[in-house]
């Protein structure tokens, strides 16, 4: 009985883990248990700016605040995408 | 104490479901806050506008956004006014729109991106005036997610596939085609993703009939993500890629992939195949490129900048929007820049490969998000913020004196041209569109004391800012103006021929002559009408195909078209009391009640029906409606009889002047009048509705039954306090009805509603409708001694607008109590003060003249001076930007009535005013008013610094026309919000909230609180209360304990909320708006407050570790609603005199709405059953879930949308009469509610 157990919580965390995975490759930004705070704050960022870009009104909100055109507005959030934190700290050598 | 008592249960009728506290801390009742939302005006800012022949008939029309709103609209290519065809919301934001056609066909159909999840196209149906959903297809989650496709939209140009793509990675391609019934069809998606890729536009290529094509602009960022260098970020080139969708294989190729020098915010599609040599433009920084594929090199031409501009030196110039012609000739782009200047693109071409691009200098108007250039030379301009317009393209702007910039011209790298903008040269105005997006702050007051309030609200951004004044009403332009000489008691207009298109006379009745005027260039009196002029009329009209009748007290004339003249006269002493009289009948009522009848027959002749009916009572009135086209007759006479009572009689032969029903009425019917309306373009009949003035001034309004003549559901509005007058005029080709009492008023039905609307112009007597060449559909109205011929234009706007300039983006506005005048605060990022603007000014023509050469002095001086003495408005050409961190303000005095500025105050470059209160310090008198400001200098936004931070005190004198200053006071961090409190003042500075009292040399520090979490936004009071809001925390209720001098936070909310405004409801319940575009009403728990009142030390609540890291109690959500955009003003007010408070709300995009409480369950109940239908019945056309709109950050809570329940009059009938029957109540019925509750409220 035991070792049945045993094979079915491996089997399930193999599938478990296969799923992660899926959705890892789906959604961007789905975390694991290696993420970085930079890798979470970028992705964060990134939605942010992405809602931004969709809702209008959030984007009416942005040119008012900065008095600046709105497609410079959402020129200039695309392009805050590419790196919104900064570059990423080195990784510690293994 | 000032205690405010908004809840239901002060009405004693609601009761159930959750609890709430009675004020004073008495026994809890049971109640909750149940809130109907309606939206009063729509959002009228434009976020997307597409151009297409929708209809499919010849004419081009325009379907917009408007955010969450889908409009589409006509301009009337004579007189070049835009008119609203339909207006739908869809309940979910439109993130993207295009429209296509199919090969061969004839008409456009709409795609939508939006955030549903779903790719929707739509086509316009205009014989039933809607929208229908043609394809529906999901793709993915809802929601505006980085990697869920909506956010672009790009079509082949031929209209066989559409790719619809997301910010981030995925982008999916649709195949469009007809099936054998020629109907559109949608294949399932082609992906066409890559991972780790931003995208910053997407086109379709223009290849004719290969296989379809669409360029991308991309941007990688997976070796950016690993480079800790930061190098990688740094060498990240954007890239332009091209898609094939190979038709063949169904599959979609990454054809090819080029990375670009600079980075680019759009591109334009080129025309292909036969037309031009296919490829893009790439508009970048500074640069214009054209690209293609294959061996053509690319042509790249510098984007021309304004001469001697003032701008921050350091700003690239990017193109903003770009609008596309096309004859089968040439072809053409305009393309406009961030300043609002327009360049003029065309393409040298030789051999099918590009040599040249030139760029010419067109026009400056308001920076778009949108243009649009009609086949019928118009351009329609959707403007970022403020109004829209339509020009007229006069010229092309071919052979002027306008230098031509080329790309063949040599320049230096990082050179580039220079122009000097001027005024309109190629374009002319021909319609504006009024737009109150961004509204920033609003409130409705009676500050002109007119009985109605009025709303005063702070509208747009910068040097197109303005204040606005809203009144309920149509706006009436007043065409003509003429002085009569007497009073006259009547007025009537008729043509010579039935099939004129214009009105040939205006007839005036006094009380003892008639004057016949005719309209032609003037209008002039004529004597050889026919008509006769020694006797009063009562009554004329056209009569058949070319004779004219006029209806005196002693008999009636009938005028044929070769001036023979019938008369008949009245029998004996009798005179002709009342009349009615149509196209081919009269009915005249004699003294005593008797009807008498008479009808045209086919040889014109007017003969008179062989009985007469005596009335049980004296006629006061009647009315004859519309012979139907087609038909011999009306059918119908309504009379109204001193009785109290209204019938209508029919004409019928079979049963003529037998009496077919009868409504008895509350007072005397003062005027009758039949109108058919809600009749559309097309053959659809509309409703037949017999409306009725009464003598107490009640309008009600019956439908009369085409058949049987019966009378049924009746609708009832009160207009003002002198009887009511009726009036049938011509309104966009249907009857609508003018109603007058101690305000006109009209009833018309427009894009599937009725609207009765108050005119907002002066009283007027009598009226009928006017056409003629200058003024189609018009009115001629007396009022005392003058005749006045007027048009209504802006149909369906339910206000009035008067608005007045301001210089820089308003951002709040206090009252001055005594004289009605504002305090308006103004400021703008990125912008010069005027006078650093003439500082900058001077230096640079000093520069100019530095830089010229000794014999060039003259010459340089010259343009130095022709520099500083150019003028061209800000509001048209826009303000210079100065760069982040450069700020400027000013504090204004304005009388809101005269739209007169008494007083500002400047404030030194880089001083932002970001708050105001108006105080009356108790410590100094009740005579001595106050204004404080605060002032952050050297504000820099992201991340949030200030230099230094002050709050500006200045005097107020009597009048209220001048500021005196007094002092400044420095504070630490930057003054967001502040509020009058107790005759001192709440200022919150930062996350402290302080309380503030009059010092001669600075205000000083009374009492502090510290403990609120990120930053004050907003403060409001009530009684010994304080709600404070913090920026992303929520309200928090703080108590001011005097004895204690102590500021204690006793309760806060869970739920993260980053507020933008609230208000008060009643001392223990707030309404909160945040930026996400929620509204919510939040309570304190039954019991809670009584413990912090009695609390004797506070030291409870001030020492309380509080609940879940915050204060001890917690705030209960009552109602939860999601607007779908920004409401940056709230306020409880009534709208209408005697009528109900409701919660004024207005947002960003430009709509006012309303929330209102529900007065009874029964209401409440059928609402929520209605809703509940209509959102199954009625899904909306974005493909977005309603309810899951609504409940888009917070699950929607207690609040029934009354926009989802009003679509039910526009919906199929025979879906009404289905949902009618699952409610017990007939569509009528069901109108009739949703017309109860926006009348009983607002309007």
């Amino acid at each position: 009985m035991e070792i049945k157990a045993l094979i079915d919580m491996a089997g399930e965390r193999y599938n478990i883990h296969s799923q992660l995975e899926h959705l890892q490759s789906k959604y961007i930004g789905t975390g694991h248990a290696d993420t970085t705070k930079h890798e979470w704050m970028t992705n964060q960022h990134r939605d942010t700016y992405g809602s931004i870009l969709g809702h209008f009104d959030l984007l009416n909100y942005m040119a008012i605040s900065e008095n600046e055109s709105k497609a410079r507005v959402k020129f200039n959030l695309v392009e805050k995408m590419l790196q919104p934190c900064g570059p990423p700290p080195e990784k510690p050598e293994d | 104490m000032l205690v405010l008592e908004w809840s239901l249960e002060e009405a004693g009728v609601m009761s159930g479901t959750a609890l709430t506290r009675t004020p004073h801390g008495g026994q809890p009742s049971l109640s909750a806050m149940h809130l109907y939302n309606l939206t009063l005006q729509r959002a009228t800012g434009i976020t997307h506008a597409i151009h297409g022949n929708f209809s499919g008939s010849k004419l081009q029309e325009i379907v917009v956004s408007r955010g969450k709103i889908l409009e589409i609209l006509r301009p009337d290519p004579n007189t070049g006014k835009v008119i609203t065809l339909l207006s739908v919301e869809v309940f979910g934001i439109i993130r993207s729109l295009m429209a296509f056609r199919l090969t061969g066909g004839a008409k456009d159909y709409i795609v939508m991106g939006s955030d549903s999840g779903r790719i929707v196209i739509l086509e316009y149906i205009p014989s039933k005036n809607v929208f229908e959903k043609v394809h529906q297809e999901t793709y993915g989650k809802s929601g505006c997610r980085r990697i869920v496709p909506g956010q672009y939209l790009a079509i082949d140009p031929k209209g066989r596939a559409v790719m619809i793509g997301a910010v981030e990675k995925q982008k999916l391609v649709y195949i469009l085609n007809r099936d054998a019934q020629a109907r559109l069809t949608i294949s399932s998606p082609l992906e066409a993703h890559k991972s780790n890729t931003l995208v910053y536009h997407l086109v379709g290529v223009d290849v004719g009939f290969e296989n379809p094509m669409f360029a991308c602009l991309e941007m990688d960022y997976e070796e950016a993500d690993s480079d800790p260098t930061g190098a990688g970020a740094q060498n990240t080139k954007q890239t332009l890629t091209f898609y094939e969708l190979d038709l063949g294989l169904n599959h979609v190729v990454r054809k090819y992939s080029e990375p670009l020098d600079e980075h680019a915010n759009f591109l334009i599609t080129v025309p292909g195949g036969n037309d031009g040599p296919s490829g893009v433009l790439i508009c970048s920084e500074n640069y214009i490129t054209y690209k293609n594929l294959g061996e053509q090199p690319d042509i790249r031409c510098p984007i021309p900048r304004r001469r001697n501009d003032l701008d921050d030196p350091e700003r690239g110039m990017i193109f903003v929007c770009s609008a596309a012609h096309k004859t089968k000739s040439m072809f053409f782009f305009l393309a406009q820049t961030e300043q609002g200047d327009i360049f003029k693109i065309t393409l040298e071409i030789d051999e099918d490969m590009v040599t040249e691009i030139k760029l010419k200098y067109f026009d400056t108007v308001p920076v778009a998000t949108s243009m649009c250039v009609l086949k019928t030379g118009f351009l329609f301009v959707g403007s970022e913020f403020g109004n829209h317009y339509l020009y007229q393209i006069a010229h092309l702007g071919d052979d002027d004196d306008e230098p031509e910039f080329s790309s063949a011209m040599p320049l230096e790298e990082g050179d580039t041209f220079f122009f000097a903008p001027r005024v309109l040269r190629n374009l002319v105005l021909v319609d504006e569109m009024d737009s109150l997006s961004p509204i920033t702050s609003c409130q409705v007051a009676d500050l002109a004391n007119e009985d109605t309030p009025q709303l005063y609200m702070l509208c747009g951004r910068g040097p197109r800012s303005s204040m606005r004044v809203l009144r309920h009403g149509l706006e009436v332009s007043e065409m003509a103006v003429s002085e009569l000489p007497g009073n006259p008691n009547a007025v009537w207009t008729v043509k010579r021929r039935a099939d004129d298109e214009f009105d040939s006379y205006i007839i005036v009745s006094f009380v003892n002559a008639t004057l016949v005027l005719s309209i032609g260039e003037t209008v002039e009196e004529v004597t050889d009408s026919g008509f006769l002029g020694t006797t009063p009329t009562l009554s004329c009209s056209t009569l058949g195909e070319d004779a004219l009748v006029q209806i005196y007290p002693d008999g009636i004339r009938h005028i044929r078209a070769d001036k023979r003249v019938n008369e008949w006269k009245a029998p004996g002493k009798r005179s002709i009391f009342r009349c009615a009289v149509n196209q081919r009948q009269v009915v005249i009522a004699l003294t005593g009640g008797e009807l008498v009848y008479f009808e045209m027959d086919p040889t014109g002749q007017l003969n008179e029906y062989t009985d007469r009916r005596e009335m049980p009572a004296d006629v006061v009135s009647m009315s004859l409606g519309s012979v139907p086209t087609g038909e011999q007759r009306s059918r119908f006479l309504a009379v109204g009889l001193a009785d109290n009572t209204v019938r209508i009689i029919s004409l019928d032969p079979s049963d003529c002047l037998s009496p077919l029903s009868m409504q008895a009425l509350p007072a005397l019917p003062e005027s009758l009048c039949i109108a058919e309306m809600g009749a559309s373009e097309d053959t659809q009949q509309g409703t037949i509705y017999l409306n009725i003035g009464l003598e107490n001034g009640v309008l009600l309004r019956t439908v009369l039954d085409p058949v049987t003549g019966d009378l049924a559901d009746t609708r009832t509005r009160y207009l003002g306090s002198r009887p009511v007058k009726l009036f049938r005029i011509k309104m966009q080709g249907g009857e609508a009805v003018l109603a007058m009492s101690s305000r006109s008023w009209m009833s018309y039905y427009f894009q599937n509603r009725f609207h009765l609307t108050p005119l907002s112009y002066e009283i007027l007597e009598y009226a009928a409708g006017f056409s003629s060449e200058q003024c189609p559909e018009g009115v001629v109205a007396i009022s005392t001694n003058t005749l006045r011929i007027l048009a209504m234009e802006k149909l369906g706007a339910i206000f009035n607008q008067m608005s007045f300039n301001l210089e820089y983006t308003p951002k709040k506005f206090a009252v001055h109590s005594e004289t009605g005048h504002l305090l308006i605060i103004e400021t703008d990022h990125n912008a010069y003060t005027e006078e650093t603007k003439s500082q900058r000014r001077i230096q640079m023509a000093e520069e100019m003249k530095d830089a010229a050469g000794p014999d060039e002095q003259e010459l340089a001086q010259e343009m130095a001076d022709a520099f500083l003495h150019e003028d061209l408005p800000d509001s048209n050409f826009g303000a210079p930007k100065a760069g982040p961190g450069m700020w400027a303000s000013i504090v204004r005095i304005m009388d809101p009535v005269e739209g007169k500025t008494y007083f500002f105050y400047r404030f030194p470059q880089n001083e932002a005013a970001m708050s105001l209160a108006y105080v009356k310090f108790a410590t100094q008198g009740e005579f001595q008013h106050f204004v404080l400001v605060g002032v952050a200098k050297d504000l820099q936004l992201a991340p949030r610094t200030a230099g230094q931070n002050y709050i500006y005190t200045f005097k107020i004198n009597a009048d209220c026309t001048e500021l005196d200053f007094i002092h400044k006071t420095v504070v630490e961090e930057v003054p967001y919000a502040m509020c009058p409190f107790q005759g001192k003042v709440l200022v919150g500075v930062g996350k402290t909230l302080r309380l503030y009292d009059y010092g001669k040399k600075k205000l000083l520090k009374k009492s502090e609180n510290k403990h609120l979490p990120n930053l004050i936004v907003h403060i409001v009071t009530s009684g010994a209360r304080i709600y404070v809001s913090d920026v992303q925390e929520s309200v928090h209720f703080i108590k001011f304990r005097r004895s204690d001098n102590q500021l204690i936070v006793f309760a806060d909310e869970t739920n993260p909320r980053w507020v933008t405004t609230s208000c008060v409801l009643d001392y223990d319940t707030v309404a909160v708006a945040d930026k996400f575009g929620n509204v919510a009403v939040l309570r304190l728990p039954p019991n809670t407050s009584d413990n912090v009142d009695e609390d004797p030390s506070g030291t409870k609540a001030l020492w309380d570790r509080g609940l879940l890291s915050g204060a001890s109690n917690k705030l209960e959500v009552l109602c939860n609603f999601h607007v779908g955009e920004i409401v940056l003003s709230l306020q409880k007010s009534t709208l209408i005199p005697g009528g109900n408070e409701s919660l004024v709300y207005t947002t960003l995009s430009g709509s006012i709405g309303i929330l209102v409480p529900f007065t009874s369950h029964e209401d409440h109940d059928f609402f929520q059953h209605l809703e509940m239908h209509m959102r199954s019945e009625n899904t909306p056309l974005s493909g977005r879930d309603h309810l899951s709109f609504r409940s888009y950050y917070f699950p929607v809570r207690n609040v029934i949308d009354g926009d989802l329940c009003e679509q039910f009059n526009s919906m199929d009938p025979a879906k009404q009469r289905s949902i009618g029957e699952d409610l017990d109540r007939t569509p009528n019925e069901v109108a009739k509610k949703l017309e109860d509750i926006r009348t009983h409220f607002a309007f």
